[in-house]
């Protein structure tokens, strides 16, 4: 095995183009270490992505934010204007894992994890987040629910590495949430999960929606026509009830230890109809 | 496989050690340098028995490779005491009796002071959720929130 740690993200890609076996991205490594030590990955090549120029910086932009892929999730909730534009990306990136785990796991290193549970990564698809793919033919930008295709895999190609996440600039009257279901208060892995990013015009009417489940189908799930339910309305009783049963109808869960699938269903639209209250009254609405 | 050599910073004083690309910062600090402070509990990050601070961040050393601690500044429970001078956290976890067994101290130890560097005034709540990721399976917690509670009084009186 080698460890290597590149300057550039020009070298990191050559590497792992180049590499015979297998090869591993390592930014935090809370998932990386614990697949090694689980016999589930060996690889030949580590490229520790932490020293490239920018990939362990939150910048903001013009046009938004730019999250590096080495930033660990701990520096998200430190980040005041980032958590003032997108507090529930910021609350999601902060209920994984323990306060250690916290100093060192990446959104990144989340979303290419494909991990169904992944906290992050609903909060990220319902706010539209972006994920800037490195690779041996250049740059792309891609929308974060492009990466996971299944559990533990990801469309990225040999060579490609994503180095930055986007968040979008924030328009007056805008508010996202994001909520799990766990049976203990920290630690532990989404049973389901639900992110909802929503603006609202100057009367306070949803303007746009987007609404994410987590825990309850193969990869995180856009559920479209529950950001469709919800546009027009100011979240009265009936908008919150259709929401919940698009929700439900929209999973696709397994049974298993931590939940049955009627249980995930059902709990589903309920969190689905809570963080869209949270993020409405994030974003002004009454 | 070939070894890195690495040059760091460990509690204070600079350090030099050849290591496997796969090991971890745990292994290297208690197989290769002595420093057996820090423990292995799960080996996956579940426990906290291997915190350490790296440059200002409390991590599970287990889950850190050696190679990574090249030119960072690491902390451990080795650096926690001045000579014979106990920590507050240190003194006031041996007057509450907050351990038993002592194999998750030491992790709790260096998690305590990392919490309390953050945020010299908690609340008990913000205590139990700063040290969520500690595990013991003797005291209870109590104990050991109580002493940090004590601890916290101390360090904000000197």
């Amino acid at each position: 095995m080698r460890y290597i740690r590149p300057l550039s993200i020009e070298d990191a890609v050559g590497e792992l183009a180049k590499a015979v076996g297998p090869a591993a991205i390592l930014a935090g490594g809370s998932d990386l270490l614990v697949r090694m030590k689980g016999g589930f990955i060996e690889p030949e090549l580590i490229v520790d992505i932490k020293a490239i120029g920018g990939l362990a910086d939150i910048t903001e932009t013009a046009d938004g934010f730019r999250i590096g892929a080495a930033v660990p999730c701990a520096v998200l909730g430190e980040n005041k204007a980032l958590k003032q534009a997108w507090p529930g990306v910021v609350e999601a990136a902060n209920l994984i894992g323990s306060k250690q785990v916290q100093g060192r796991c990446t959104i990144t290193g989340n979303l290419c994890n494909a991990s169904p549970a992944a906290d992050s990564v609903p909060a990220l698809v319902a706010a539209g987040a972006k994920a800037v793919v490195a690779g041996p033919s250049g740059k792309r930008t891609i929308a974060v629910e492009a990466v996971p295709t299944g559990p533990g895999r990801t469309s990225l190609a040999k060579g490609e590495i994503i180095e930055a996440i986007l968040l979008d600039k924030r328009p007056d009257h805008a508010g996202d949430a994001y909520l799990r279901f766990i049976p203990r208060t920290e630690m532990d892995i989404a049973v389901v999960s639900a992110g909802v990013n929503l603006t609202l015009d100057d009367k306070g009417a949803i303007k746009t929606a987007r609404v994410a489940l987590g825990a309850a189908a193969p990869t995180v799930l856009l559920v479209e026509e529950a950001g469709q339910v919800l546009i027009g309305s100011k979240l009265d009783e009936a908008t919150l009830q259709r929401l919940a049963k698009i929700c439900s109808g929209a999973c696709r869960p397994i049974d298993d230890k931590r939940g049955t699938i009627e249980f995930r269903r059902k709990v589903a639209g309920v969190l689905a109809q809570r963080a869209a209250t949270t993020a409405y009254k994030r974003a002004g609405g009454k | 496989m070939a070894g890195v050599a690495v040059s760091t910073t460990i509690n204070g004083d600079a350090v030099e050690y050849l290591c496997q690309p796969d090991e971890t910062l745990l292994d290297v600090l208690r197989d290769r340098l002595g420093l057996t402070g820090a423990k292995e509990g799960c080996g996956t990050g579940d426990c906290g028995a291997c915190s350490v601070i790296v440059d200002g961040r409390l991590v599970c050393s287990c889950l850190v490779l050696g190679a990574e601690a090249e030119g960072r500044k690491v902390e451990t429970i080795e650096g926690m005491a001045h000579g014979d001078q106990l920590h507050p956290l240190q003194q006031k976890f041996l007057e509450h009796a907050a351990l038993q067994c002592g194999i998750c101290t030491p992790g709790f130890l260096i998690a305590a002071k990392d919490l309390l560097e953050k945020n010299p005034s908690p609340t008990e709540e913000e205590i139990r959720f700063g040290l969520a990721g500690n595990l013991c399976r003797c005291t209870g917690y109590d104990k050991i929130v109580r002493a940090v509670q004590d601890a916290a009084n101390v360090m904000k009186g000197a």
